[in-house]
């Protein structure tokens, strides 16, 4: 079958990608334009490590052929991380010691910003339905909850500081 | 000794923190390479089968296809891991040759232009297979008339002439005549995969100076440059491995089980070769921890104390060997468990099923023995009465015991450590407990033992 | 039908090193121009933190600030031999190896210094700051920076060690199996509280408290992720893993992670721990490891809080609401 072009918007900037017909976005994303930190740990839906924004809405880059994303607005952890300095979600992680190998990481980080976009005060059960999908093999996800907890708290403030 | 180090036992920020919350920690499977070659396995669709034929026909026309490898193009096929450390007999195939010992086990390896094409090609491969009997039960392969899963003609890996890794110190028959009680159970234990969030995966890279790099998530880097050496039967110095940055090991990623057939493609090819596995391929045919079968029987005196201690384990090591003889041994050092106890009789058994063969993982030999032996020592509890603290106190060992395998305890600590957590939960320990210490045994204490 | 609540202990050792020993592990250490000092290995990283736990180490002992070390790993072209990170091995190994060639880079240090400040070498220190100074006077002090420099550029002298640590290799008597298994021990006691749900079957683990003794505790922060992360595979291990759910027979064995079961978020029970430090005669700054250990002593102590908690006492894993409810069933069977 013929390959397509689709495009799409990536990190505030357009892409355009030729793809032969159902391949993913994660094998776009890291295959075709070398953005790696997307990762790759089940190609099944399983693991939650492909998780990207489309819209601002977390999704399982492994299960999503890349057509679906044409014209839309796709972020990935890359696109999050700021010219200087971390995002809070990064800053949290670190400071809570929440990730060990690291492959987790960049799926929890996704899916932490997008909740916290929608939720700027979350529970800590709102915390944990929304990293259901994301599965860690190391840290047993306590300093994840936390993690995300404090960088709520964190943007709150911040938000509160820059409104005065 | 603390107040006088400066950064030992601080908490100090990691390293590869940024890199890991940023993305940018390269895992082996982030990077690529120009031409890279994608290697997928042709796998056993049966548990014991021999192989008649194999048809390769219209694998070869799939578009994308480059090259198959079979048996015939592997130097040192016939191989096992543990060589390097002088185990015997090499009884693990690359690829399969007359026969396959497990579902699972690779057969053909097919190297194509894309992933996809090589998957392609994979399905294309007619395999002609006459299945034969399997056994799948840790102590069914022991029964006679058992289906022999092994080249040498028994099911159990042989530690110098016996089919067992033994330990004994004392004589636990004249022991077990003498007690009070007798406690017996027996604990099964599920093989459980390793499941680290990145698979096992490698990419080998033909250099420049006809050297060849191979990119790994191995968890021992020179222990898989060697075994890839004999296996590809070139000098180790032909060979450049490159890893460090694991996502998630645990025992999972020391079989060396694709840095060969990888290298040997690369080689074969002149191209770089990718070979990962696939999240069900790391579910269902890399080693996992064994099954396990753990007998315990037991001569406990009236007040408590174990005079005597009879361990009989299996471990299922499926197909092959892999790391098993070795964890037999070091379960054989920790089946009787942190206590003093001076009769102690172990037989701990490498047997061999048609499964996906077991290997390392966290923990490997003794977790599944510590699970055994703590249930057991609340049987003991609840069987002399007396709670599951006061039973633990009594039999721990200090210091200068000898432990069954002959060596003194030292650093043993486990006293100190229950006194710790019975404070952390606020339970109040008797005054005798709380009074007692690892420290070598007084002269004239006997503890009730002889 | 009820919810039932139990507590069960379990107390562990676990053996540190490869299995009767014989496995080595290798460090150079050479300071670059600019003072820092670079530790080449070939040890691997699986996610626990052993880069940063060994640049710890490095620097302790070199005297240097933590952020002057650079670790790198793992490349068989640069790094000298090294066994492999399983058995609980990698921090007391590598430790080991590192602390021998940092000692033999400090010395050549300190050999420099005691030229260019006209001292004897037992009359000076390293800071811990990366300042090297004569003893009692810290006004004379230079930088280890500076002394590298000088080293490499007024003396023609490299600044560099190299470290090698293995336990020798034990025989095993085939008979009597006597051996020298491993290096130290390392033990915990694990305290876990569980309610079991007698309708359904299903456990709920509600907390999980445990002391360990560890030797020392290079990274406090990095111990404690252990212990917590081995505290829930620990739960795993009891409740939900397993590859042949209905051992021997080889059938329904799990594909993807949909089928092969871990606890999640909403799994997560109260996790508290306390480490208490009685250092090895042999680890590097006393440390004995923990790696490996931090699955074991819960897996046990909750099925033990279950037993106590319902009167079923499971010898088999994984734990699952059938078994539960069977031994429920064969306790006090139901109407006929």
């Amino acid at each position: 079958m013929a390959s397509t072009i689709v495009t799409f918007e990536l990190g505030g900037r357009e892409v355009e990608v030729m793809v032969r017909p159902m391949t993913t976005l994660q094998a776009v994303l890291r295959n075709q334009l070398g953005f790696t930190a997307t990762k790759d740990g089940c190609r099944q839906g399983g693991c939650g490590s492909c998780t990207v924004l489309v819209d601002g809405e977390p999704m399982l880059s492994c299960l999503l052929p890349v057509e679906d994303v044409a014209g839309r607005r796709v972020t990935t952890l890359e696109s999050i991380t700021p010219a200087e300095g971390l995002h809070p979600v990064q800053r949290a992680f670190l400071d809570a010691n929440a990730l060990q190998c690291g492959y987790c990481t960049p799926g929890m980080v996704m899916v932490s910003t997008a909740l916290l976009d929608h939720q700027p005060a979350p529970t800590g059960d709102d915390i944990r339905q929304a990293l259901t999908g994301n599965i860690c093999r190391c840290t047993g996800y306590r300093p994840i909850v936390t993690a995300v907890h404090d960088a709520a708290a964190a943007m709150r403030a911040n938000a509160g500081e820059q409104a005065r | 000794m603390s107040a006088d180090l400066n950064v030992v036992g601080q908490s100090v920020a990691r390293s590869d923190g940024i890199g890991h919350v940023t993305g940018r920690t390269q895992f082996f499977g982030d990077r690529t390479f120009p031409g890279m070659l994608h290697l997928k396995m042709v796998r056993s669709p049966l548990h014991h089968a021999r192989i008649r034929g194999v048809d390769l026909s219209k694998a070869e026309r799939v578009s994308g296809f480059v090259r198959a490898l079979t048996w015939k193009d592997v130097p040192h096929n016939l191989y096992t891991i543990l060589g390097l450390i002088g185990v015997e007999p090499e009884e693990e195939y690359v690829l399969a040759e007359d026969r396959v010992r497990f579902r699972g086990e690779a057969i053909i390896a097919i190297v194509a232009e894309t992933e996809a094409a090589a998957h392609e090609a994979v399905s294309k491969v007619r395999l002609d297979l006459e299945e034969l009997p399997a056994v799948f039960d840790v102590e069914e392969a022991l029964l006679p008339g058992a289906p022999i899963v092994t080249s040498w003609g028994n099911n159990t890996f042989m530690y110098e002439g016996h089919p067992c890794r033994r330990v004994r110190l004392g004589d636990v028959d004249a022991a077990f005549e003498r007690a009070d009680h007798i406690v017996e159970g027996v604990y099964n234990t599920s093989p459980i995969e390793q499941a680290p969030l990145e698979t096992t995966g490698c990419i080998a890279v033909p250099e420049a100076n006809g050297r060849f790099t191979v990119y790994t998530n191995t968890q021992a880097l020179y222990f898989s440059l060697d075994n890839t050496a004999i296996i590809l039967q070139v000098p180790g110095n032909r060979l450049h491995f490159v890893g460090g940055t694991v996502g998630g090991g645990f025992g999972g990623k020391v079989d060396v089980i694709v840095e060969p057939i990888a290298t040997l493609a690369a080689m074969l090819t002149n191209r770089p070769v990718r070979f990962a596995y696939s999240r069900s391929e790391e579910m269902q045919v890399s080693s996992t921890r064994s099954a396990w079968r753990i007998y315990i029987k037991d001569g406990i005196s009236r007040d408590g104390h174990i005079l005597a201690r009879k361990v009989t384990s299996y471990a299922d090591s499926g197909a092959y060997s892999r790391q098993t003889p070795y964890a037999l041994t070091k379960h054989a050092a920790n089946a009787a468990g942190p206590y003093a106890i001076p009769n102690v009789s172990i037989d701990a058994y490498c047997v061999f099923t048609n499964r996906q063969p077991a290997s390392a993982m966290r923990g490997f030999g003794v977790t599944m023995a510590s699970f055994a032996l703590e249930v057991q020592m609340d049987r003991i509890a609840e069987r002399v009465g007396l709670d599951p603290w006061t039973i633990r106190f009594i039999n721990a060992y200090h210091d200068g015991d000898i432990k069954p395998h002959r060596k003194l305890a030292e650093d043993a600590t486990l006293i100190e450590t229950m006194q710790a957590a019975a404070a952390l939960v606020g339970r109040e320990l008797p005054d005798d407990l709380r009074a007692m210490t690892s420290a070598p045994r007084g002269a004239g204490h006997d503890g009730g033992r002889d | 039908m009820a919810r039932l609540r139990g507590t069960g202990i379990a107390a562990v050792n676990y053996p540190t090193g490869m299995n009767l020993g014989g496995d080595p592990s290798q460090a150079l250490i050479h300071a670059t121009t600019s003072g820092s000092f670079v530790v080449s290995l070939s040890a691997t990283d699986l996610g626990q933190g052993l880069r940063t736990v060994i640049g710890q180490i490095a620097a302790e002992t070199l005297g240097v600030e933590f952020g002057e070390i650079v670790i790198d790993t793992a490349d068989t072209d640069t790094g000298p031999h090294d066994m492999g990170t399983f058995a609980s091995r990698a921090t007391h190994r590598v430790g080991n190896a590192v602390i021998a060639a940092a000692l033999e880079a400090r010395r050549a240090l300190l050999d420099v210094a005691s030229e260019e400040l006209e001292a004897a070498v037992d009359d000076l220190e390293i800071d811990g700051h990366g300042n090297l100074m004569v003893k009692g006077a810290p006004s004379r002090s230079v930088r280890v920076a500076d002394i590298a420099a000088l080293a490499q550029f007024k003396y023609g002298r490299t600044i560099s060690g190299r470290g090698s640590y293995m336990k020798a290799k034990s025989p095993v008597d085939p008979e009597t199996g006597a051996m020298d298994p491993d290096s130290t021990e390392a033990h915990a006691c694990t305290v876990a509280e569980v309610e079991v749900d007698t309708e359904t079957g299903e456990v709920t683990v509600l907390s999980i408290k445990s002391a360990y003794e560890v030797g020392r505790q290079v990274n406090p922060a990095l111990v404690a992720g252990q212990i917590a992360g081995g505290a829930w595979m620990g739960m795993s291990h009891a409740l939900y893993e397993t590859t042949a759910p209905y051992y021997p027979a080889p059938d329904h064995s799990p594909r993807d992670f949909s089928e092969y079961l871990m606890p999640g978020t909403l799994e997560m029970p109260e996790i508290e721990s306390v480490v208490l430090e009685m250092p090895s005669s042999n680890g590097p700054y006393g440390v004995k490891g923990i790696g490996e250990m931090t699955a074991n002593s819960p897996i046990p102590a909750i099925v033990n809080a279950i037993y106590h908690a319902t009167g079923v006492r499971i010898d088999d894993l994984p734990v699952t609401p059938e078994k539960i409810l069977r031994g429920l069933e064969a306790r006090q069977p139901g109407p006929a």
